[in-house]
């Protein structure tokens, strides 16, 4: 009996391990099971905006834990292969606060949270127990350190929290919101934020959802004199813009990823659309027209999935040097999928256009996407700026 | 999934800027240089020659060929590296019909005394070739093409015309694709046969591109004697052999290396030139537009080195080349563009004014570039072959 053996070619490698191949079809068979298109619309209109028992489910398999080391209970998974699950669950639109709790909240206290903090809260986000939000977003809707005016008073021994931030994640849901401040004034708008980890409810704390295009439970955070401790502070008072940009980086790559799986999709329902519906006696994929469209979101959705896996695998390999690939990634896929998804509506023609099918719901992911944490000419700015033209 | 290179790929790649650092004349400007318009200058023929020589007899021309033919046997990965250096460094002398078209071709299809002929000219950089294939009526249609020919006892008579043919007016040699079978469906009956550029019969009159430069020629067959022993693959085998791209390098990764060396060039421009009180880099539009463009080149380079990792693990690309052609070449006529635009009034400044900047050589591109979105398939056969063979539409 010959034993075959496989030459293994040393070079780079497009192609995932067993195991993320595993994690990516095991999520994929999760989803469609749970995460139905029906799920995905009661959900819209759901206030709470996710089923505690699929949370349950989620946090049983060990979704919520994958990226924290085992100490905290967690699945000591990298970013790359919460990246793989981040693209399945774009590719279901799976509404909820995973996003908010595992990237947005646990991960930044991974990267910043005292010894205490860190034993404290990422265990019951593994074990999915704890929600989580970064509140970070004001009224002007920027992402520069000038935008944060939240002001974190000292009063007697502890601070007092007043200012309201905005498009805060999953808030109504969350048990602590991580809430970026200003608690002094400084000659750069970078210097001088602190970061508080407010554990909600808690006098003072107002939240109130706001009517978003992709329904998802993005809320504005009302602080009025909201008190919180020094034990509250997550990383070092006055030093917070550091954490945030990290945080920042996170986000944009994990949505980065979430954007590749509902592109997928799309271009997946466009084709098969197109081989189905027939006019003129024809498929109306048989039109050169209807091809070039196609064609034209494959480069899309190719050239998103690749530029976002290499952000990822960099984000696991060197988190302190990806700057320039989650920038790349973010601006190519903005617009990439903003164009796979109007292009999808062409396809589809006249029942693209009604509530009933489900094109709607991702061109609707697709633009909320497009803008969170920096559309592409914010991101182009600071590609422009890598690549050393003077400002 | 790791997108690094080996420390020995970057070894690799490292060797070759040193090599061209020390063989290339010392005032040699590769950035955006095209050789092919530069066919008519002796200068550059000459370096073109001396370089083809010298990386010959490293045996870098031949480099993933086997050893058994002249190459080196390295992998595909140092031959993807090996050209995109190549194009960024915008060094000239490899021939890409020799090196990268009928080398390969008769390396898998070719008879062992064609391999002996010619491999090993073409390995050591000592032989020019040209590619006969377009007509004035079989462009994006190639298949329909009409150059006829004849088997006459041990010799196919050649008749007819071909339009394109880059640098046929100094190759030694010529692959051509000929109709030997009018009545066989149209993709049976062509034979692709080997021609020394001296034989009688064959006559080449230039064509000046739209940068005015004389690159391609049209060449006509009058009565071309070649030898059935010059017929590659078989009669009527033609179509296969022409189409059998697998062991191509086929990433189009010099598209992406060219662009980014230009785009470099304008990022230094923008910081050096003055504009409103400051210099052009601190223009939000400028900015945008060239921030842009290196978004282009990453996801560029992503589509080409996919191409580049599924010929490395011998799967032929199904429709992924065709994507990299297509996003590549767009590529670059957008850097040609967006350059014209960085530029501005100076942008009408061609090679050669005193004023032009960067050489005048973002207005070549933006006059040249163009026939990289038409040529070797268009923009628009691309798409339908990723439409067809990667989306499994209906072909037309």
């Amino acid at each position: 009996m010959f034993r075959v053996v496989r030459v293994r070619v040393i070079t780079m490698d497009f192609k995932l391990t067993e195991e993320q191949e595993m994690l990516r079809s095991m999520a994929r068979d999760f989803l469609a099971a749970k995460c139905t298109k029906k799920y995905v619309r009661d959900m819209e209109q759901d206030e709470r905006g996710y089923s505690p028992d699929i949370w349950k489910e989620v946090a049983q398999i060990g979704w919520t834990g994958l990226p924290f080391p085992e100490e905290y209970k967690g699945g000591g998974g990298t970013f790359l292969d919460l990246a793989i699950l981040l693209e399945e669950m774009g590719r279901a639109c799976f509404p909820g606060p995973f996003f908010s709790t595992v990237v947005l909240g646990g991960l930044t206290i991974l990267d910043a949270g005292s010894k205490e903090q860190k034993q404290e809260i990422i265990p019951r986000i593994s074990q999915g127990n704890s929600l989580l939000t970064l509140a970070l977003a004001e009224a002007s809707g920027s992402y520069q350190p000038e935008a944060i005016t939240l002001r974190a008073i000292p009063d007697r021994g502890v601070f007092l929290l007043m200012g309201t931030k905005l498009f805060v994640p999953d808030a109504n849901a969350a048990d602590y919101l991580i809430c970026v401040s200003r608690n002094k004034d400084k000659s750069k708008p970078q210097d001088g934020i602190t970061l508080f980890l407010v554990k909600a409810p808690v006098q003072g704390l107002k939240i109130t959802p706001m009517n978003t295009i992709a329904s998802d439970k993005l809320c504005e955070v009302a602080l009025d004199s909201v008190m919180v401790s020094y034990e509250d502070v997550l990383g070092k008072e006055g030093k917070g813009w550091p954490i945030v940009e990290k945080a920042l980086l996170r986000a944009t790559a994990a949505r980065c990823m979430e954007m590749v799986g509902g592109a997928q999709q799309v271009l997946d329902m466009s084709n098969a659309y197109a081989k189905e519906r027939v006019q003129y006696g024809k498929p109306i994929g048989s039109f050169q027209a209807i091809q070039h469209y196609l064609a034209n979101m494959a480069v899309d959705v190719d050239g998103c999935r690749y530029i976002s896996y290499k952000a990822a695998w960099k984000m696991s390999e060197e988190p302190d040097d990806c700057q320039l690939e989650v920038a790349t990634a973010k601006a190519w896929t903005s617009e990439a999928y903003r164009r796979v998804s109007s292009m999808g509506h062409r396809i589809h023609g006249g029942i693209g256009f009604t509530l009933d099918h489900d094109m709607q719901l991702y061109y609707r992911r697709a633009k909320a996407a497009e803008v969170t944490y920096g559309d592409s000419d914010f991101h182009r700015e600071k590609i422009a700026q890598l690549i050393g033209l003077k400002s | 999934m790791d997108f690094k290179f080996t420390k020995e790929e970057e070894k690799f790649r490292q060797e070759v800027r040193e090599f061209f650092k020390k063989e290339l004349p010392k005032d040699w400007n590769g950035i955006g240089f095209n050789v092919e318009d530069e066919f008519h200058n002796p200068e550059v023929l000459s370096v073109r020659r001396m370089m083809a020589r010298k990386m010959g007899e490293k045996g870098w021309l031949a480099l993933s060929w086997p050893k058994a033919y002249g190459g080196l046997g390295r992998s595909h990965m140092e031959q993807l590296i090996f050209n995109e250096e190549i194009s960024y460094h915008g060094v000239p002398g490899v021939d890409i019909f020799g090196i990268g078209m009928i080398g390969p071709t008769l390396i898998a299809h070719g008879t062992e005394a064609q391999k002996k002929e010619h491999l090993g000219y073409i390995a050591r950089g000592e032989r020019f070739w040209c590619q006969c294939f377009s007509e004035p009526n079989a462009g994006s249609d190639l298949a329909s093409l009409q150059t006829k020919g004849v088997v006459e006892g041990d010799h196919i008579v050649i008749n007819g015309q071909k339009v394109w043919t880059t640098g046929a007016h100094f190759a030694d040699w010529c692959f051509a694709l000929v109709r030997t079978d009018p009545d066989a469906p149209k993709h049976k009956g062509i034979t692709m046969v080997l021609a020394d550029m001296k034989w009688p019969g064959i006559e080449v009159r230039p064509l000046y591109n739209m940068v005015g430069a004389h690159s391609f020629n049209e060449v006509f067959f009058d009565n071309l004697k070649v030898p059935l022993a010059n017929v590659v693959g078989g009669l009527n085998k033609g179509w296969e052999v022409a189409n059998a791209l697998l062991e191509f390098e086929r990433s189009g990764i010099w598209r992406i290396a060219a662009s980014q060396r230009l785009i470099e060039e304008m990022v230094k421009y923008a910081n050096e030139t003055a504009a409103n009180g400051g210099v052009l880099a601190q223009d939000p539009l400028i900015r945008q537009k060239l921030a842009q463009l290196m978004v282009d080149v990453g996801v560029a380079r992503m589509l080409a080195y996919k191409v580049g990792w599924l010929q490395s693990n011998h799967q032929a690309p199904v429709y992924e080349a065709s994507m990299s052609k297509l996003f590549g070449s767009e590529l670059q006529l957008k850097t040609a563009e967006v350059g014209m635009q960085v530029l501005k009034l100076y942008s009408q400044l061609t090679e050669g004014d005193k004023r032009a900047p960067l050489w005048g050589r973002v207005e070549h591109w933006y006059m040249s570039h163009l026939g990289r979105v038409i040529a070797a398939g268009s923009s628009e056969i691309q798409r339908n072959i990723i439409a067809w063979r990667g989306l499994g539409l209906p072909r037309t």
